[in-house]
Formats: structure tokens, sequence, C-alpha cells
């Protein structure tokens, strides 16, 4: 049986990436919620964000959270471009068409990397790379810790973005009736590429928090996509709080489950978990009825 | 600020070569096509270095050879460790006149990727056939190594095993297969053995051992050779953990060392790996009485070394390592230097491999590859940097090799044993 310290330092590491997946995933269940698109190149765009931030530290050396503003934006502006000008033209609205569009896309940017960047995996150095805080007798590393309270401040932003604005308020009425939406004078081709964007700048600011302790190459997204996935469907797809909690429960179930089976095995109990729920609750915690 | 990468372009170049045959491979069946190629491959290169005599001045022409790492994926670093060794050898072998017994035929690399995976290896394997390659030197990782020599095999293709330590690599009685380089068995019972010596002499202060490795072929076997020495010697193993390529998180791994508390921590992995795992060991002010690796990707690294100074100080290797007694190894060392690049294991062994290989074409005055294949089974090549003894092949295995042990002590690679090669005395427990 292990220490409860060492118990506890699981637990917070499990949270901590927990939180971050959780922002990733928030992207994804947005764009699902409204464009109802399965992204499946929400990988690529977090691995293209990785990069962004790895580029500008590299060549430029900016700090990877003083990287954040400028990230945001510029994955906001992709995400916008991407919707507007590709997938809402080449999809014509029909699900499946989107479905390939987006795999599609995954397969351009990895392959775009690879030329620009080549297969070498690279991380970003920076002075509080290695630093750990204590928290009682348990050690965390500074940069989860930074990305646990960044990908929640991030969170809480969209959800307040989505409550309280007049934006929010578009997206939640153009994601439940569409035709509703357009008749009482919303541009919904506006607010498409918006959430588009938006799901994107959330990889854009979980790019931010996850380099300084992770690492990029053009398939990194990979690892986090089934990652979202279960987490999206765990939360209901579309719901926000869901993807926030649905995130931090696989970060733990993750990190707990690595300390106990062995690290090769770590992964098994998230997709336990996901297959339980797609057979007893397939709407997910916060979802409504299927 | 990038390591230097050619790897596209080398895929382009390979897959853009013509291929020997390939209009009449339509209307053959598969099995007579393979052979028609191996034949049509082999004669047509015997046939242009018959029917071009050499008449003052003349070029003869070129030997090709293939150079296949995994320059992308997860063994990307490496591998291009490798190419750069491969080709400094080829570089230096050409400057001194080529192959001379071939009228100074220049060595020709045909650069292949083998994408970190055996599949993309064996395939690679297959295009450098068609292009009429005389031999292959390559391919870094064990897994990677196991299916290329497998493939080069069916063309009687000669194949010189740079790094890829697995023993199973020479144990399956392939005649075109050699490795200049020792293999995992030799490596781990040197390093058990001498664990024992150095345990012994500070008083037997290490008893129980935590072994951390990667999942491929290298990692585990290395692990088991471990697991079974290690008991015979009285230490007591009481974890083996196995990791995934590319790992980024080993907070699960140290915390699991903390709870088992080993006097000795030791990894068998890759480089980025192993870094970030002794990293982490750090940042969770984990600190045994040695961090001892058998074959450790980062730990007789001077890339490591300067990255991360503070990590690395202290640990033991026992590595592929050069004769550090041998001048040239230091002038080879300072060429790569010059180069802004790291002088790692990767780099010394594929370019000793290449000489290998070049000195069994010089011996067998030809391209053929039985011919070659021939020369290297005979070969006492000795003209190398690496701490060797005679070179004896058997099997494919070069007797005479064997690793080193290494120390990182006050920001310096040195060898600790055997004594024959020591530059300064080994310090076992690191604390007290």
């Amino acid at each position: 049986m292990f220490d409860s310290t060492i118990f506890l330092a699981s637990l917070l590491n499990g949270i901590t990436m927990g939180a971050v997946y959780a922002l990733i995933a928030l992207g994804l269940t947005l764009v699902y919620g409204v464009l109802h698109i399965i992204n499946f190149a929400h990988g690529a765009c977090l691995m293209i964000a990785l990069y962004g931030v790895y580029a500008l530290w590299a060549i430029l050396g900016i700090d990877p959270y003083a990287a954040l503003p400028v990230m945001v934006l510029m994955m906001f502006a992709l995400g916008y471009l991407l919707q507007r000008y590709i997938i809402n033209r080449a999809g014509h609205s029909k699900d499946e068409r989107v479905l390939l569009l987006t795999l599609g896309l995954s397969i351009v940017f990895e392959n775009l990397a690879l030329i620009w960047f080549h297969s070498d995996t690279r991380t970003v150095e920076t002075a509080y790379s290695l630093q750990t805080l204590s928290i009682g007798p348990v050690m965390l590393s500074l940069p989860k810790f930074y990305a646990f309270w960044g990908a929640l401040g991030v969170s809480a932003l969209m959800l307040s973005i989505m409550r309280w604005t007049d934006l929010g308020r578009a997206i939640r009425a153009v994601a439940k009736e569409r035709t509703g939406a357009k008749l009482m004078g919303i541009d919904v081709e506006q607010v498409y590429a918006l959430s588009f964007g938006i799901g994107l700048a959330c990889l854009g600011a979980a790019a931010c928090f996850l380099l300084p302790a992770y690492y990029v190459n053009p398939t990194v997204g990979n690892g986090f996509i089934f990652v979202s996935f279960t987490i999206v469907v765990l939360g209901g797809m579309g719901s926000f709080l869901g993807a926030l909690l649905g995130g931090i429960l696989i970060g733990v179930v993750e990190s707990l489950g690595g300390l106990y089976l062995g690290e090769s095995l770590g992964q098994v109990g998230i997709f336990i978990i996901f297959i339980f729920f797609l057979i007893f609750r397939p709407q997910g915690m916060f979802g409504g009825k299927p | 600020m990038h390591t230097p990468n050619k790897n596209l372009t080398s895929i382009v170049e390979i897959s853009s070569k013509p291929n020997e045959g390939f209009s009449v491979q339509k209307n053959d069946s598969s099995k007579s096509r393979r052979e028609f190629l191996a034949i049509s491959a082999s004669s047509a290169l015997g046939a242009s270095a018959l029917s071009f005599p050499l008449i003052g001045g003349a070029e003869a022409p070129p030997v090709k050879i293939g150079v296949l790492h995994p320059v992308t994926g997860a063994n990307a670093y490496s591998g291009q460790q490798c190419r750069m060794g491969a080709e400094m050898a080829i570089e230096d072998i050409n400057k001194r006149g080529g192959i001379k017994s071939l009228g100074g035929a220049k060595i020709e690399a045909l650069l292949g990727d083998a994408q970190s995976n055996p599949q993309a290896g064996s395939a690679e394997v297959e295009k450098m056939n068609e292009a009429g390659v005389s031999a292959i030197v390559g391919a870094f990782a064990s897994a990677i190594c196991l299916a290329t020599t497998q493939t080069a095999a069916k063309y009687n293709l000669p194949h010189v095993v740079d790094v890829g330590v697995a023993d199973q690599i020479v144990e399956r009685g392939l005649k075109n297969t050699f490795r200049f380089g020792p293999g995992y068995k030799k490596c781990a019972q040197i390093a058990v053995a001498n664990l024992h010596v150095l345990n012994t002499a500070a008083g037997k202060p290490a008893k129980s051992v935590m072994i951390i490795h990667e999942e491929s072929l290298f990692g585990t076997g290395t692990a088991n050779l471990l697991s079974s020495e290690l008991p015979g010697y009285g230490y007591d193993i009481k974890e083996v953990i196995k990791h995934a390529n590319p790992t980024r998180d080993f907070n699960n791994i140290v915390l699991r060392m903390k709870q088992v508390n080993p006097d000795i921590v030791i990894p068998a992995n890759y480089y980025n790996e192993y870094a970030l795992l002794v990293r982490t060991m750090q940042q969770q002010k984990v600190a045994p009485k040695a961090i001892y690796s058998v074959l450790g990707g980062a730990a007789s690294s001077y890339k490591f070394l300067k990255e991360f100074p503070e990590a690395a100080n202290g640990i033991i290797d026992c590595n592929h390592w050069f004769n550090p007694k041998d001048k040239r190894s230091l002038e080879l060392k300072k060429r790569v230097e010059a180069k802004g690049a790291f002088f790692s294991y990767e780099v010394f062994m594929t370019y000793t491999a290449m000489h290998v290989l070049a000195d069994a074409i010089e011996r067998a005055k030809s391209t053929d590859r039985a011919a070659i294949i021939d020369a290297l089974s005979k070969s006492t090549f000795s003209d190398h940097i690496m701490p060797y003894g005679p070179t004896q092949f058997v099997n494919g295995q070069n007797m005479g090799a064997q690793p080193l042990m290494t120390q990182v002590v006050k920001g310096d690679i040195k060898v600790i044993i055997p004594r024959d090669f020591r530059e300064v005395e080994p310090i076992f427990p690191l604390k007290a």
C-alpha cells in the first residue's frame, strides 16, 4: 500500500493535469455543442498551438506564460478563418463531410508540422521548469501548479462569457435552436465562426500552460484527442461544467491508475470509465436525455 | 536551436531513385520478381563496375551504401546522430582515396529513414535493395535492427549493425548481419559484475535495486537480463517498471521510487525519457546511493551534461564509449563539436561501423554482396577508436567488443572501469 503523502502527490498531480485536460475538452465541447461538429482536428490544432508557443519561446525568447494573449488571439483567428472559409464552405453543413474534413485537416496539419519542425520532440526550458512547490509534505512541480490555476481561470472566463455576455447568449441560442436564432436576427454564420475561434482559443491558452511541463512533436495531439473525447462524452456532449469536472476526474483516474497499475496501464481506467458511461449513462454527467 | 535534420530531403532522394527493373515487375510473379531484382541489382552494379575499365583519371563507379536510421519519430535525435557519424566516416574514407582496391571508388550514401518503427525500417531496406546498394549500415534501435537485418537477409545484403544491442539480432543465424559493438547481455553482465566490485569496495552500502526501462526490445531485454543477474550477487530487486516512448510525466514512477526507496536506481531507456526521469527525481528530491545505468540513453551524453549539469552529476553508466587514450577519438570529438553537435555514442558507433564495412569492401575487392559478407566474416579490423580487443566475428558478433563504465565527475564524463582506460577514480556511493 502506498504512503498517504505519495497518494496525495499523485492525486494532486492528477488534478493539475486534469485541469488542463478540461481546458482542452472545453474547446471541443463548445464546437460540438454549437456547430455539432466532431472536430477530429482538435488534437492537431493543439499541436499547432504548442508549436506556436515553442516558436515564440525559441525565436523571440518569449516566456510561455507571457505568450498567452498572443496565442489566444492567434488561435482564435485561426479557428475563425478555418470555420468561415474552409469547414463551412467545404462541409456544406453535412455532418459526415465535416467529420472527414476535420480528419483530413488534422493529417494536413501534422504533415505541415513535420515539414517545418521535423519529427523531433521539443521542449521548452525555463527557469521554473524544474522548480517545485511544497504543499505540506507533497512536492508539486511549479509549472503544473501554474497550469492548474491558469486552466481554471480560463475555464471560468469561458463559462462567464457563455453565461453573461450577448455573444454567449447568441452562442447558446444557436446551439439550442439554429433556425429560431436566425429568425431572431442572430448572424448564425458569424456565431459558428466565433465559436470555432473560441474553441481553438482555449487550445491556445492550454498550450501556454502545458508546454513548460510537456513537450511538442507533430503527433503530440493524438494523445489528447482520445482523452478529450472521453471527457466530452463523460461530461455530456456540449456541457461546459461537465467538461470541467470530467477533465479533472480523468486526470485523477489517469494519475492514480498509473501509480497503482503501473505507468503502461495507467490509461486503462479512463477507458473503463468511458465504456461504463456509454452503457449506463450515455448522456454523460450533465447532458440532457439523448 | 534546431538539430540538423535532412530527413525529408533524404526520403525524397531515396524514393526518387530510379528502380532497376521496375518496368519488368508487372508481369512477374512476386517470388521470381524478387529474385530477378536481387540478381539484376547486384549484377547491374557488378557489370557496371567491370564494364568501365579505369583509364587514366576516369572515376571508378561509386559504391552505394545504405545508411538507414530513425531520423524522425521517437528516436529522431539518436538517429540523426548516427547519420552524422556515418556521413563523417564516408567523408573521411573518400578523402583518403575511397576504396583503393576498386580503383579509388568513392562511397555514396543512400540515406534512409526508419521513422522510429520496424516496419518503416524494413520498407527502407526494400527500397535500398532495389536501388542496388552493396551493403547497409544502421539502424540504431534494437527493434528496428531486428527487422532491417532480416529483410536484408532475404537479398543476401550485408548489414552492419551500428548500435542495436539486443542479442537476438545476432542470434538468428543470419549470415548477412554483423555487429561490431557489444550486445546488451555483455553490457549487463559487465555492469552487474562491476557494481558488485564497487559496492564491495565501499563496504556494501547498497542492497536494493529498482529498474526503470522503456517498453521496446532494448529496454525490456536489458531489464530482464539485469533481473536475472542481480539476485545472484545478493541484490534485492524491489521493482521493475516499464514505461512508454515518449513519456512526458515521470511523477508517478518517481513517487513509487520514493515509496520503495531503493539504494540503486537503474534506468534503461532512450535519451528523452532518461533525461526526464533523472530530472523528475531531482525535482522530487529522490537521491539514491547511485544512479547506475546500463546503456543509459542520457547517462554518458555530453548533451545531457550540458543541459542539466546538476541532474547528471555522479551518474554511472555502462555504455558504448570510445578509447579515451586514443588521440583520434579526441580529434573526432572536436570535429563533431565544431559542427555544433554533441559527441554522443551514436556518432562514434556508426562512424566505426562504416569503417568496418569499408575495410571489408576493400578486402573483398568487389561490390558483390556475397564477397563483402565473406570479407566481413573474416574481418580483423583494428584501425579504430574503440576500446575493443581483436576483432573477430562469431555468428556476426564481434567478440572483441566491450562497453566501458563512465561516471559524470566535475562536469565531464570520465572512464572509471576498466583500469586500462581509467581516467578518474569512481565515486560510490554518491552520498554517505
